[in-house]
Protein backbone atom coordinates (compact mmCIF):
# COMPACT_ATOMS: atom_id res chain seq x y z
CA UNK A 1 0.00 0.00 0.00
CA UNK A 2 2.71 2.46 1.00
CA UNK A 3 4.42 2.23 -2.36
CA UNK A 4 1.16 2.96 -4.11
CA UNK A 5 0.61 6.00 -1.94
CA UNK A 6 4.05 7.39 -2.53
CA UNK A 7 3.86 7.20 -6.31
CA UNK A 8 1.53 10.17 -6.91
CA UNK A 9 3.86 12.50 -5.00
CA UNK A 10 6.75 11.67 -7.32
CA UNK A 11 4.44 12.35 -10.22
CA UNK A 12 3.32 15.78 -8.97
CA UNK A 13 6.93 16.96 -9.06
CA UNK A 14 7.18 15.80 -12.63
CA UNK A 15 3.81 17.32 -13.44
CA UNK A 16 4.69 20.82 -12.22
CA UNK A 17 5.58 23.70 -14.58
CA UNK A 18 9.31 23.12 -14.34
CA UNK A 19 8.77 19.40 -14.83
CA UNK A 20 6.73 20.12 -17.95
CA UNK A 21 9.63 22.01 -19.51
CA UNK A 22 12.15 19.19 -19.12
CA UNK A 23 11.36 17.41 -22.41
CA UNK A 24 11.82 20.70 -24.29
CA UNK A 25 15.28 21.50 -22.92
CA UNK A 26 17.10 19.36 -25.47
CA UNK A 27 15.33 20.67 -28.60
CA UNK A 28 15.82 24.26 -27.40
CA UNK A 29 19.51 23.63 -26.76
CA UNK A 30 19.94 22.05 -30.20
CA UNK A 31 18.29 25.03 -31.90
CA UNK A 32 20.49 27.44 -29.92
CA UNK A 33 23.68 25.59 -30.87
CA UNK A 34 22.49 25.42 -34.48
CA UNK A 35 21.88 29.18 -34.53
CA UNK A 36 25.30 29.92 -33.05
CA UNK A 37 27.04 27.53 -35.46
CA UNK A 38 25.41 29.24 -38.44
CA UNK A 39 25.98 32.79 -37.17
CA UNK A 40 29.70 32.18 -36.62
CA UNK A 41 30.01 30.68 -40.09
CA UNK A 42 31.02 27.30 -38.70
CA UNK A 43 28.22 25.79 -40.80
CA UNK A 44 27.80 27.18 -44.30
CA UNK A 45 24.35 28.60 -45.13
CA UNK A 46 24.37 26.46 -48.26
CA UNK A 47 24.50 23.30 -46.16
CA UNK A 48 22.10 24.33 -43.42
CA UNK A 49 20.30 27.68 -43.04
CA UNK A 50 20.18 29.27 -39.59
CA UNK A 51 16.97 28.76 -37.59
CA UNK A 52 16.31 32.47 -37.95
CA UNK A 53 16.41 32.12 -41.74
CA UNK A 54 14.00 29.23 -41.58
CA UNK A 55 11.67 31.37 -39.47
CA UNK A 56 11.98 34.14 -42.02
CA UNK A 57 11.11 31.73 -44.82
CA UNK A 58 8.10 30.58 -42.81
CA UNK A 59 6.99 34.18 -42.34
CA UNK A 60 7.30 34.97 -46.04
CA UNK A 61 5.47 31.83 -47.02
CA UNK A 62 2.73 32.58 -44.49
CA UNK A 63 2.36 36.13 -45.86
CA UNK A 64 1.82 34.80 -49.36
CA UNK A 65 -0.67 32.23 -48.02
CA UNK A 66 1.28 29.42 -49.67
CA UNK A 67 2.29 27.73 -46.42
CA UNK A 68 -1.23 27.50 -44.95
CA UNK A 69 -2.49 26.22 -48.29
CA UNK A 70 0.13 23.45 -48.44
CA UNK A 71 -0.25 22.45 -44.81
CA UNK A 72 -4.00 22.26 -45.23
CA UNK A 73 -3.72 20.11 -48.36
CA UNK A 74 -1.29 17.73 -46.68
CA UNK A 75 -3.35 17.57 -43.51
CA UNK A 76 -6.50 16.85 -45.49
CA UNK A 77 -4.83 14.01 -47.40
CA UNK A 78 -3.44 12.54 -44.17
CA UNK A 79 -6.77 12.73 -42.37
CA UNK A 80 -8.95 11.37 -45.16
CA UNK A 81 -6.51 8.59 -46.07
CA UNK A 82 -6.22 7.69 -42.40
CA UNK A 83 -9.98 7.58 -41.88
CA UNK A 84 -10.52 5.36 -44.92
CA UNK A 85 -7.65 2.94 -44.30
CA UNK A 86 -7.99 2.98 -40.52
CA UNK A 87 -11.75 2.56 -40.71
CA UNK A 88 -11.53 -0.47 -42.99
CA UNK A 89 -8.68 -1.93 -40.93
CA UNK A 90 -10.60 -1.48 -37.71
CA UNK A 91 -13.78 -2.99 -39.15
CA UNK A 92 -11.95 -6.00 -40.58
CA UNK A 93 -9.98 -6.43 -37.37
CA UNK A 94 -13.22 -6.53 -35.39
CA UNK A 95 -14.91 -8.84 -37.88
CA UNK A 96 -12.01 -11.30 -38.01
CA UNK A 97 -11.53 -11.21 -34.25
CA UNK A 98 -15.19 -11.93 -33.59
CA UNK A 99 -16.18 -14.19 -36.47
CA UNK A 100 -14.38 -17.36 -37.44
CA UNK A 101 -15.97 -17.35 -40.85
CA UNK A 102 -14.80 -13.85 -41.68
CA UNK A 103 -11.34 -14.69 -40.35
CA UNK A 104 -10.98 -17.81 -42.48
CA UNK A 105 -12.31 -15.97 -45.50
CA UNK A 106 -9.99 -12.95 -45.42
CA UNK A 107 -7.05 -13.31 -43.05
CA UNK A 108 -4.75 -15.36 -45.30
CA UNK A 109 -5.28 -12.94 -48.19
CA UNK A 110 -4.59 -9.96 -45.99
CA UNK A 111 -1.44 -11.52 -44.55
CA UNK A 112 -0.21 -12.04 -48.13
CA UNK A 113 -0.86 -8.44 -49.12
CA UNK A 114 0.84 -7.30 -45.94
CA UNK A 115 4.14 -8.63 -47.20
CA UNK A 116 4.15 -6.18 -50.10
CA UNK A 117 5.71 -2.88 -48.91
CA UNK A 118 2.97 -0.40 -49.73
CA UNK A 119 5.45 2.16 -51.11
CA UNK A 120 6.46 -0.41 -53.73
CA UNK A 121 3.00 0.18 -55.16
CA UNK A 122 3.82 3.78 -56.13
CA UNK A 123 4.58 3.13 -59.84
CA UNK A 124 1.39 1.13 -60.16
CA UNK A 125 -0.61 3.72 -58.27
CA UNK A 126 0.69 6.48 -60.54
CA UNK A 127 -0.34 4.44 -63.55
CA UNK A 128 -3.78 3.94 -62.09
CA UNK A 129 -4.51 7.36 -60.66
CA UNK A 130 -1.88 9.68 -62.20
CA UNK A 131 -0.86 12.31 -59.67
CA UNK A 132 -4.46 12.77 -58.68
CA UNK A 133 -5.64 13.12 -55.07
CA UNK A 134 -6.84 9.53 -55.23
CA UNK A 135 -3.24 8.31 -55.60
CA UNK A 136 -2.17 9.88 -52.29
CA UNK A 137 -5.31 8.82 -50.45
CA UNK A 138 -4.93 5.26 -51.71
CA UNK A 139 -1.32 5.03 -50.54
CA UNK A 140 -2.00 6.53 -47.12
CA UNK A 141 -5.04 4.32 -46.63
CA UNK A 142 -3.08 1.23 -47.63
CA UNK A 143 -0.20 2.10 -45.30
CA UNK A 144 -2.46 2.85 -42.36
CA UNK A 145 -4.67 -0.19 -42.86
CA UNK A 146 -2.29 -2.91 -41.66
CA UNK A 147 -1.13 -1.62 -38.28
CA UNK A 148 -4.74 -0.87 -37.34
CA UNK A 149 -6.04 -4.18 -38.68
CA UNK A 150 -3.34 -6.31 -37.05
CA UNK A 151 -3.49 -4.63 -33.66
CA UNK A 152 -7.28 -4.58 -33.49
CA UNK A 153 -7.31 -8.27 -34.35
CA UNK A 154 -4.59 -9.03 -31.83
CA UNK A 155 -6.40 -7.04 -29.13
CA UNK A 156 -9.61 -8.97 -29.66
CA UNK A 157 -7.94 -12.35 -29.86
CA UNK A 158 -6.09 -11.86 -26.60
CA UNK A 159 -9.11 -10.96 -24.47
CA UNK A 160 -8.90 -12.93 -21.23
CA UNK A 161 -11.23 -15.94 -21.71
CA UNK A 162 -11.88 -15.96 -17.97
CA UNK A 163 -13.42 -12.50 -18.26
CA UNK A 164 -15.56 -13.61 -21.16
CA UNK A 165 -16.75 -16.57 -19.15
CA UNK A 166 -17.47 -14.24 -16.24
CA UNK A 167 -19.54 -12.04 -18.57
CA UNK A 168 -21.51 -15.03 -19.80
CA UNK A 169 -22.15 -16.24 -16.26
CA UNK A 170 -23.57 -12.85 -15.38
CA UNK A 171 -25.95 -12.96 -18.31
CA UNK A 172 -24.28 -10.65 -20.83
CA UNK A 173 -25.56 -11.03 -24.37
CA UNK A 174 -23.31 -10.67 -27.42
CA UNK A 175 -23.65 -6.91 -27.67
CA UNK A 176 -23.09 -6.29 -24.00
CA UNK A 177 -20.16 -8.70 -23.90
CA UNK A 178 -18.55 -6.75 -26.73
CA UNK A 179 -19.23 -3.36 -25.18
CA UNK A 180 -18.31 -4.20 -21.59
CA UNK A 181 -15.59 -6.84 -21.98
CA UNK A 182 -14.12 -7.37 -25.44
CA UNK A 183 -13.75 -3.82 -26.74
CA UNK A 184 -12.31 -2.23 -23.58
CA UNK A 185 -9.89 -5.12 -23.31
CA UNK A 186 -8.73 -4.66 -26.92
CA UNK A 187 -8.39 -0.90 -26.59
CA UNK A 188 -4.74 -0.71 -25.43
CA UNK A 189 -3.73 -2.84 -28.41
CA UNK A 190 -5.84 -0.74 -30.76
CA UNK A 191 -4.00 2.34 -29.52
CA UNK A 192 -0.66 0.71 -30.29
CA UNK A 193 -1.92 0.22 -33.84
CA UNK A 194 -3.12 3.81 -33.97
CA UNK A 195 0.29 5.19 -33.00
CA UNK A 196 2.07 2.99 -35.54
CA UNK A 197 -0.44 4.02 -38.18
CA UNK A 198 0.09 7.73 -37.51
CA UNK A 199 3.82 7.31 -38.12
CA UNK A 200 3.23 5.42 -41.35
CA UNK A 201 0.64 7.98 -42.41
CA UNK A 202 3.15 10.87 -42.42
CA UNK A 203 5.90 8.78 -43.97
CA UNK A 204 3.65 7.65 -46.81
CA UNK A 205 2.41 11.13 -47.41
CA UNK A 206 5.90 12.63 -47.58
CA UNK A 207 7.01 10.06 -50.10
CA UNK A 208 3.86 10.32 -52.18
CA UNK A 209 3.90 14.10 -52.23
CA UNK A 210 7.56 14.21 -53.12
CA UNK A 211 7.12 11.90 -56.07
CA UNK A 212 3.66 12.61 -57.37
CA UNK A 213 1.96 15.82 -56.37
CA UNK A 214 1.31 19.38 -57.42
CA UNK A 215 0.57 20.73 -53.94
CA UNK A 216 1.23 19.94 -50.32
CA UNK A 217 4.26 20.07 -48.08
CA UNK A 218 6.24 17.41 -49.94
CA UNK A 219 5.66 19.23 -53.20
CA UNK A 220 6.71 22.50 -51.56
CA UNK A 221 9.99 20.90 -50.48
CA UNK A 222 10.67 19.48 -53.95
CA UNK A 223 9.97 22.81 -55.63
CA UNK A 224 12.25 24.60 -53.20
CA UNK A 225 14.98 22.09 -53.98
CA UNK A 226 14.74 22.93 -57.66
CA UNK A 227 15.20 26.62 -56.93
CA UNK A 228 17.91 25.90 -54.33
CA UNK A 229 15.77 27.43 -51.54
CA UNK A 230 17.35 25.39 -48.76
CA UNK A 231 15.55 27.35 -46.02
CA UNK A 232 12.17 26.31 -47.43
CA UNK A 233 13.35 22.69 -47.69
CA UNK A 234 14.31 22.71 -44.01
CA UNK A 235 11.07 24.48 -43.16
CA UNK A 236 8.93 21.79 -44.73
CA UNK A 237 10.90 19.06 -42.99
CA UNK A 238 10.38 20.81 -39.64
CA UNK A 239 6.67 21.17 -40.29
CA UNK A 240 6.41 17.46 -41.00
CA UNK A 241 8.15 16.78 -37.70
CA UNK A 242 5.79 19.16 -35.91
CA UNK A 243 2.67 17.64 -37.45
CA UNK A 244 3.91 14.16 -36.59
CA UNK A 245 4.49 15.21 -33.00
CA UNK A 246 1.05 16.81 -32.88
CA UNK A 247 -0.65 13.64 -34.09
CA UNK A 248 1.29 11.60 -31.57
CA UNK A 249 0.39 13.94 -28.71
CA UNK A 250 -3.27 13.83 -29.69
CA UNK A 251 -3.30 10.04 -29.67
CA UNK A 252 -1.48 9.98 -26.33
CA UNK A 253 -4.02 12.35 -24.83
CA UNK A 254 -6.85 10.17 -26.12
CA UNK A 255 -5.08 7.15 -24.67
CA UNK A 256 -4.73 8.74 -21.25
CA UNK A 257 -8.37 9.73 -21.34
CA UNK A 258 -9.74 6.31 -22.25
CA UNK A 259 -7.22 4.12 -20.44
CA UNK A 260 -7.35 5.82 -17.06
CA UNK A 261 -8.16 2.42 -15.56
CA UNK A 262 -4.78 1.08 -16.66
CA UNK A 263 -1.96 1.31 -14.11
CA UNK A 264 0.46 2.27 -16.91
CA UNK A 265 -1.53 5.37 -17.85
CA UNK A 266 -1.79 7.22 -14.56
CA UNK A 267 -1.08 10.95 -14.75
CA UNK B 1 -12.94 -4.37 9.23
CA UNK B 2 -16.30 -5.74 8.20
CA UNK B 3 -18.39 -6.18 11.30
CA UNK B 4 -19.57 -2.57 11.65
CA UNK B 5 -20.77 -2.17 8.10
CA UNK B 6 -24.17 -3.41 7.10
CA UNK B 7 -26.72 -2.49 4.52
CA UNK B 8 -27.61 1.19 4.32
CA UNK B 9 -30.45 2.08 1.97
CA UNK B 10 -29.15 5.07 0.05
CA UNK B 11 -32.50 6.89 0.19
CA UNK B 12 -32.35 7.52 3.93
CA UNK B 13 -28.94 9.04 4.49
CA UNK B 14 -30.17 11.43 7.18
CA UNK B 15 -31.67 9.04 9.73
CA UNK B 16 -29.40 7.89 12.59
CA UNK B 17 -27.31 4.92 11.45
CA UNK B 18 -28.47 2.55 14.20
CA UNK B 19 -32.07 2.89 13.08
CA UNK B 20 -31.05 2.34 9.49
CA UNK B 21 -29.09 -0.78 10.27
CA UNK B 22 -32.06 -2.24 12.09
CA UNK B 23 -34.45 -1.34 9.26
CA UNK B 24 -32.10 -2.84 6.75
CA UNK B 25 -31.87 -6.06 8.73
CA UNK B 26 -35.62 -6.36 8.92
CA UNK B 27 -35.94 -5.65 5.22
CA UNK B 28 -33.32 -8.26 4.50
CA UNK B 29 -35.06 -10.92 6.61
CA UNK B 30 -38.27 -10.30 4.70
CA UNK B 31 -36.48 -10.57 1.41
CA UNK B 32 -34.75 -13.71 2.59
CA UNK B 33 -37.81 -15.56 3.69
CA UNK B 34 -38.92 -15.22 0.07
CA UNK B 35 -35.66 -16.59 -1.30
CA UNK B 36 -33.71 -18.97 0.85
CA UNK B 37 -31.11 -21.45 -0.21
CA UNK B 38 -31.86 -23.96 -2.88
CA UNK B 39 -31.26 -27.68 -2.34
CA UNK B 40 -29.72 -29.75 -5.10
CA UNK B 41 -29.49 -33.39 -6.01
CA UNK B 42 -26.81 -34.92 -8.20
CA UNK B 43 -27.39 -38.39 -9.60
CA UNK B 44 -24.91 -40.58 -11.47
CA UNK B 45 -22.98 -37.58 -12.72
CA UNK B 46 -20.18 -38.38 -15.17
CA UNK B 47 -17.84 -36.19 -17.13
CA UNK B 48 -14.93 -37.04 -19.38
CA UNK B 49 -12.57 -34.86 -21.39
CA UNK B 50 -11.56 -37.10 -24.29
CA UNK B 51 -10.15 -40.26 -22.73
CA UNK B 52 -9.74 -38.59 -19.39
CA UNK B 53 -12.66 -39.77 -17.24
CA UNK B 54 -12.74 -37.09 -14.59
CA UNK B 55 -16.01 -37.79 -12.80
CA UNK B 56 -17.17 -41.41 -12.74
CA UNK B 57 -20.57 -41.33 -11.11
CA UNK B 58 -21.15 -38.71 -8.43
CA UNK B 59 -24.23 -39.05 -6.22
CA UNK B 60 -24.74 -36.20 -3.82
CA UNK B 61 -27.69 -34.50 -2.16
CA UNK B 62 -27.15 -31.07 -0.68
CA UNK B 63 -30.05 -29.80 1.47
CA UNK B 64 -31.09 -26.16 1.11
CA UNK B 65 -28.88 -23.79 3.07
CA UNK B 66 -26.14 -26.30 3.84
CA UNK B 67 -22.46 -25.32 3.74
CA UNK B 68 -20.61 -28.13 1.97
CA UNK B 69 -16.87 -28.28 1.44
CA UNK B 70 -15.40 -30.40 -1.34
CA UNK B 71 -11.81 -31.54 -0.91
CA UNK B 72 -9.58 -33.83 -2.90
CA UNK B 73 -6.22 -34.00 -4.55
CA UNK B 74 -5.31 -31.56 -7.26
CA UNK B 75 -6.76 -32.66 -10.59
CA UNK B 76 -9.39 -34.95 -9.06
CA UNK B 77 -12.22 -33.04 -10.67
CA UNK B 78 -13.38 -30.61 -7.97
CA UNK B 79 -13.51 -27.65 -10.32
CA UNK B 80 -15.19 -29.76 -12.98
CA UNK B 81 -17.91 -30.73 -10.50
CA UNK B 82 -18.42 -27.10 -9.54
CA UNK B 83 -18.54 -25.98 -13.16
CA UNK B 84 -21.13 -28.65 -13.88
CA UNK B 85 -23.25 -27.44 -10.97
CA UNK B 86 -22.94 -23.86 -12.22
CA UNK B 87 -23.95 -24.93 -15.73
CA UNK B 88 -20.58 -24.01 -17.27
CA UNK B 89 -20.04 -27.57 -18.53
CA UNK B 90 -22.52 -30.10 -19.81
CA UNK B 91 -22.65 -33.48 -18.03
CA UNK B 92 -21.52 -36.56 -19.94
CA UNK B 93 -24.17 -38.51 -18.09
CA UNK B 94 -26.38 -38.12 -15.03
CA UNK B 95 -28.42 -35.23 -13.72
CA UNK B 96 -28.20 -32.21 -11.48
CA UNK B 97 -31.54 -30.99 -10.23
CA UNK B 98 -32.37 -28.10 -7.97
CA UNK B 99 -35.17 -28.18 -5.41
CA UNK B 100 -37.26 -25.68 -7.35
CA UNK B 101 -36.82 -24.21 -10.76
CA UNK B 102 -33.69 -22.06 -10.56
CA UNK B 103 -33.19 -18.81 -12.45
CA UNK B 104 -29.75 -17.91 -13.79
CA UNK B 105 -29.20 -15.33 -11.06
CA UNK B 106 -29.99 -17.89 -8.35
CA UNK B 107 -26.69 -19.68 -8.89
CA UNK B 108 -23.43 -17.79 -8.65
CA UNK B 109 -19.79 -18.84 -8.80
CA UNK B 110 -16.69 -17.29 -7.31
CA UNK B 111 -13.32 -18.31 -8.70
CA UNK B 112 -9.79 -18.25 -7.41
CA UNK B 113 -9.15 -15.23 -9.63
CA UNK B 114 -11.39 -12.26 -8.87
CA UNK B 115 -12.16 -11.78 -12.59
CA UNK B 116 -13.01 -8.11 -12.15
CA UNK B 117 -13.25 -5.89 -15.21
CA UNK B 118 -10.12 -3.72 -14.91
CA UNK B 119 -11.79 -0.90 -16.86
CA UNK B 120 -14.86 -0.69 -14.64
CA UNK B 121 -14.86 1.02 -11.25
CA UNK B 122 -15.54 -1.11 -8.20
CA UNK B 123 -19.22 -0.22 -8.01
CA UNK B 124 -19.76 -0.94 -11.72
CA UNK B 125 -18.06 -4.29 -11.27
CA UNK B 126 -20.52 -5.15 -8.53
CA UNK B 127 -23.43 -4.04 -10.72
CA UNK B 128 -22.37 -6.62 -13.31
CA UNK B 129 -23.56 -9.21 -10.78
CA UNK B 130 -27.17 -8.10 -11.16
CA UNK B 131 -27.38 -9.96 -14.45
CA UNK B 132 -30.40 -8.93 -16.45
CA UNK B 133 -31.46 -6.48 -13.73
CA UNK B 134 -28.42 -4.27 -14.36
CA UNK B 135 -30.57 -1.67 -16.08
CA UNK B 136 -33.15 -1.26 -13.28
CA UNK B 137 -33.26 1.98 -11.33
CA UNK B 138 -32.31 0.38 -8.02
CA UNK B 139 -29.18 -1.26 -9.50
CA UNK B 140 -26.90 1.36 -7.96
CA UNK B 141 -28.38 1.10 -4.50
CA UNK B 142 -28.24 -2.68 -4.54
CA UNK B 143 -24.61 -2.67 -5.64
CA UNK B 144 -23.76 -0.21 -2.86
CA UNK B 145 -25.50 -2.40 -0.31
CA UNK B 146 -23.54 -5.44 -1.47
CA UNK B 147 -20.30 -3.48 -1.24
CA UNK B 148 -21.18 -2.39 2.28
CA UNK B 149 -21.82 -6.04 3.09
CA UNK B 150 -18.19 -6.89 2.33
CA UNK B 151 -16.89 -3.72 3.99
CA UNK B 152 -15.71 -1.92 0.86
CA UNK B 153 -18.22 0.86 0.50
CA UNK B 154 -15.51 3.52 0.56
CA UNK B 155 -13.78 1.91 -2.42
CA UNK B 156 -16.74 2.18 -4.76
CA UNK B 157 -15.19 4.76 -7.08
CA UNK B 158 -11.76 3.10 -7.31
CA UNK B 159 -10.26 1.22 -10.23
CA UNK B 160 -9.64 -2.45 -9.43
CA UNK B 161 -5.87 -2.20 -9.87
CA UNK B 162 -5.49 -0.14 -6.69
CA UNK B 163 -7.07 -2.88 -4.56
CA UNK B 164 -5.15 -5.59 -2.74
CA UNK B 165 -5.73 -9.25 -3.59
CA UNK B 166 -8.06 -9.72 -0.62
CA UNK B 167 -10.03 -6.59 -1.48
CA UNK B 168 -10.45 -7.74 -5.07
CA UNK B 169 -11.87 -11.03 -3.84
CA UNK B 170 -14.26 -9.12 -1.60
CA UNK B 171 -15.46 -7.12 -4.60
CA UNK B 172 -15.93 -10.41 -6.47
CA UNK B 173 -17.91 -11.69 -3.47
CA UNK B 174 -20.09 -8.56 -3.51
CA UNK B 175 -20.70 -9.11 -7.21
CA UNK B 176 -21.74 -12.69 -6.54
CA UNK B 177 -23.99 -11.64 -3.63
CA UNK B 178 -25.72 -8.68 -5.23
CA UNK B 179 -28.35 -10.77 -7.02
CA UNK B 180 -29.24 -12.57 -3.74
CA UNK B 181 -28.23 -15.99 -5.07
CA UNK B 182 -29.67 -19.15 -3.58
CA UNK B 183 -26.65 -21.29 -4.39
CA UNK B 184 -23.15 -19.89 -4.16
CA UNK B 185 -20.29 -22.06 -5.44
CA UNK B 186 -16.72 -21.17 -4.51
CA UNK B 187 -13.74 -22.59 -6.41
CA UNK B 188 -10.77 -22.12 -4.08
CA UNK B 189 -11.62 -18.43 -3.70
CA UNK B 190 -9.01 -17.88 -1.02
CA UNK B 191 -6.27 -19.98 -2.61
CA UNK B 192 -4.16 -17.01 -3.68
CA UNK B 193 -4.40 -15.01 -0.44
CA UNK B 194 -1.91 -14.73 2.41
CA UNK B 195 -2.66 -16.46 5.70
CA UNK B 196 -4.08 -13.49 7.61
CA UNK B 197 -6.23 -12.27 4.72
CA UNK B 198 -7.47 -15.85 4.30
CA UNK B 199 -8.67 -15.99 7.87
CA UNK B 200 -10.54 -12.70 7.69
CA UNK B 201 -12.05 -13.76 4.34
CA UNK B 202 -13.15 -17.07 5.87
CA UNK B 203 -14.94 -15.14 8.62
CA UNK B 204 -16.55 -12.94 6.00
CA UNK B 205 -17.73 -15.96 4.00
CA UNK B 206 -19.18 -17.56 7.10
CA UNK B 207 -20.92 -14.33 8.06
CA UNK B 208 -22.56 -13.69 4.69
CA UNK B 209 -23.61 -17.33 4.47
CA UNK B 210 -25.15 -17.03 7.94
CA UNK B 211 -26.88 -13.74 7.11
CA UNK B 212 -28.18 -14.69 3.68
CA UNK B 213 -28.63 -18.44 4.18
CA UNK B 214 -27.80 -19.50 0.64
CA UNK B 215 -26.55 -22.98 -0.09
CA UNK B 216 -22.74 -22.81 -0.09
CA UNK B 217 -20.46 -25.21 -1.98
CA UNK B 218 -16.82 -24.53 -1.27
CA UNK B 219 -14.04 -26.26 -3.15
CA UNK B 220 -10.79 -26.00 -1.24
CA UNK B 221 -7.47 -27.79 -0.92
CA UNK B 222 -7.16 -26.61 2.66
CA UNK B 223 -8.74 -29.20 4.97
CA UNK B 224 -8.47 -26.85 7.98
CA UNK B 225 -10.52 -24.31 6.06
CA UNK B 226 -13.07 -26.98 5.13
CA UNK B 227 -13.67 -28.10 8.72
CA UNK B 228 -13.67 -24.53 10.02
CA UNK B 229 -16.42 -23.38 7.65
CA UNK B 230 -18.50 -26.31 6.48
CA UNK B 231 -21.37 -28.37 7.88
CA UNK B 232 -20.07 -31.29 5.88
CA UNK B 233 -16.90 -32.24 4.06
CA UNK B 234 -17.03 -34.35 0.91
CA UNK B 235 -13.83 -36.08 -0.23
CA UNK B 236 -13.51 -36.88 -3.93
CA UNK B 237 -11.21 -39.63 -5.13
CA UNK B 238 -10.95 -41.38 -8.46
CA UNK B 239 -13.93 -39.48 -9.78
CA UNK B 240 -16.24 -40.63 -6.99
CA UNK B 241 -17.20 -39.49 -3.53
CA UNK B 242 -14.88 -41.46 -1.26
CA UNK B 243 -15.91 -39.95 2.09
CA UNK B 244 -18.73 -37.80 3.32
CA UNK B 245 -17.94 -36.40 6.77
CA UNK B 246 -20.39 -34.38 8.87
CA UNK B 247 -18.86 -31.54 10.87
CA UNK B 248 -21.09 -31.45 13.95
CA UNK B 249 -19.24 -28.72 15.75
CA UNK B 250 -21.17 -25.73 17.04
CA UNK B 251 -20.59 -22.27 15.59
CA UNK B 252 -18.89 -19.93 16.15
CA UNK B 253 -15.97 -22.31 15.86
CA UNK B 254 -12.71 -21.49 17.53
CA UNK B 255 -9.72 -21.72 15.24
CA UNK B 256 -7.23 -24.29 16.51
CA UNK B 257 -9.77 -25.98 18.81
CA UNK B 258 -9.02 -29.64 19.56
CA UNK B 259 -12.19 -31.11 18.01
CA UNK B 260 -11.59 -29.23 14.74
CA UNK B 261 -7.99 -30.42 14.66
CA UNK B 262 -9.03 -34.01 15.29
CA UNK B 263 -11.54 -33.93 12.45
CA UNK B 264 -8.98 -32.31 10.18
CA UNK B 265 -6.57 -35.14 11.01
CA UNK B 266 -9.16 -37.78 10.14
CA UNK B 267 -9.93 -36.21 6.76
CA UNK B 268 -6.25 -35.74 5.96
CA UNK B 269 -5.66 -39.42 6.70
CA UNK B 270 -8.46 -40.32 4.28
CA UNK B 271 -6.84 -38.17 1.62
CA UNK B 272 -3.36 -39.54 2.19
CA UNK B 273 -4.41 -43.20 2.28
CA UNK B 274 -6.13 -42.72 -1.06
CA UNK B 275 -2.89 -41.24 -2.32
CA UNK B 276 -0.82 -44.24 -1.13
CA UNK B 277 -3.19 -46.74 -2.67
CA UNK B 278 -2.72 -44.99 -6.01
CA UNK B 279 1.04 -44.77 -5.80
N1 LIG C 1 -11.75 -28.04 -20.35
C1 LIG C 1 -10.99 -29.14 -20.13
N2 LIG C 1 -10.50 -29.83 -21.17
C2 LIG C 1 -9.73 -30.94 -20.97
N3 LIG C 1 -9.41 -31.43 -19.76
C3 LIG C 1 -9.87 -30.77 -18.67
C4 LIG C 1 -10.67 -29.61 -18.80
N4 LIG C 1 -10.98 -29.16 -17.57
C5 LIG C 1 -10.41 -30.02 -16.71
N5 LIG C 1 -9.73 -30.98 -17.36
C6 LIG C 1 -9.01 -32.11 -16.74
O1 LIG C 1 -9.86 -32.67 -15.79
C7 LIG C 1 -9.13 -33.04 -14.65
C8 LIG C 1 -9.77 -32.43 -13.43
O2 LIG C 1 -9.58 -31.03 -13.48
P1 LIG C 1 -10.18 -30.08 -12.35
O3 LIG C 1 -11.61 -30.32 -12.20
O4 LIG C 1 -9.75 -28.71 -12.69
O5 LIG C 1 -9.39 -30.57 -11.03
P2 LIG C 1 -9.29 -29.91 -9.61
O6 LIG C 1 -10.08 -28.67 -9.60
O7 LIG C 1 -9.78 -30.93 -8.66
O8 LIG C 1 -7.83 -29.64 -9.37
C9 LIG C 1 -7.69 -32.64 -14.88
O9 LIG C 1 -6.98 -33.78 -15.27
C10 LIG C 1 -7.80 -31.65 -15.99
O10 LIG C 1 -6.64 -31.73 -16.79
MG1 LIG D 1 -9.53 -26.66 -9.45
Amino acid sequence: MSVVERLPRVRTVRGSVIGGLVPWLLPIAIIAIWQVACATGYVSARVLPAPSDVLLAAWKSLRSGELQQNIWVSFWRAAVGFLIGGGIGFALGLANGLSQLSDRLTDTTLQMIRNVPHLAMIPLVILWFGIDEAAKLFLVALGVFFPIYLNTLHGIRTVDPQLIEMGRIYGMGRGELFRRVIFPSALPSIFVGLRFALGIMWLTLIVAETIAASSGLGYMAMQAREFMLIDVVVLSILIYALLGKLADSASRALERLTLSWHPAFQK
Amino acid sequence: MQQSLRVFPSTAEFAPPSVLVEQARIARRKAESASRGLGLTIRGLRKAFGDNEVLRGIDLHIPAGQFVAIVGRSGCGKSTLLRLIAGLETPGDGTISFGESARAEDIRVMFQEPRLLPWARVLDNVEVGLGRNRGLSDANARAEAALAEVGLRDKRAQWPYVLSGGQKQRVALARALVSNPRVLAFDEPLGALDALTRISMQRLLERVWHDQSFTAILVTHDVAEAVALADRVVVIEDGRIAHDVAVDIARPRRRGAADLAALEGTILRHLLSGNDADA
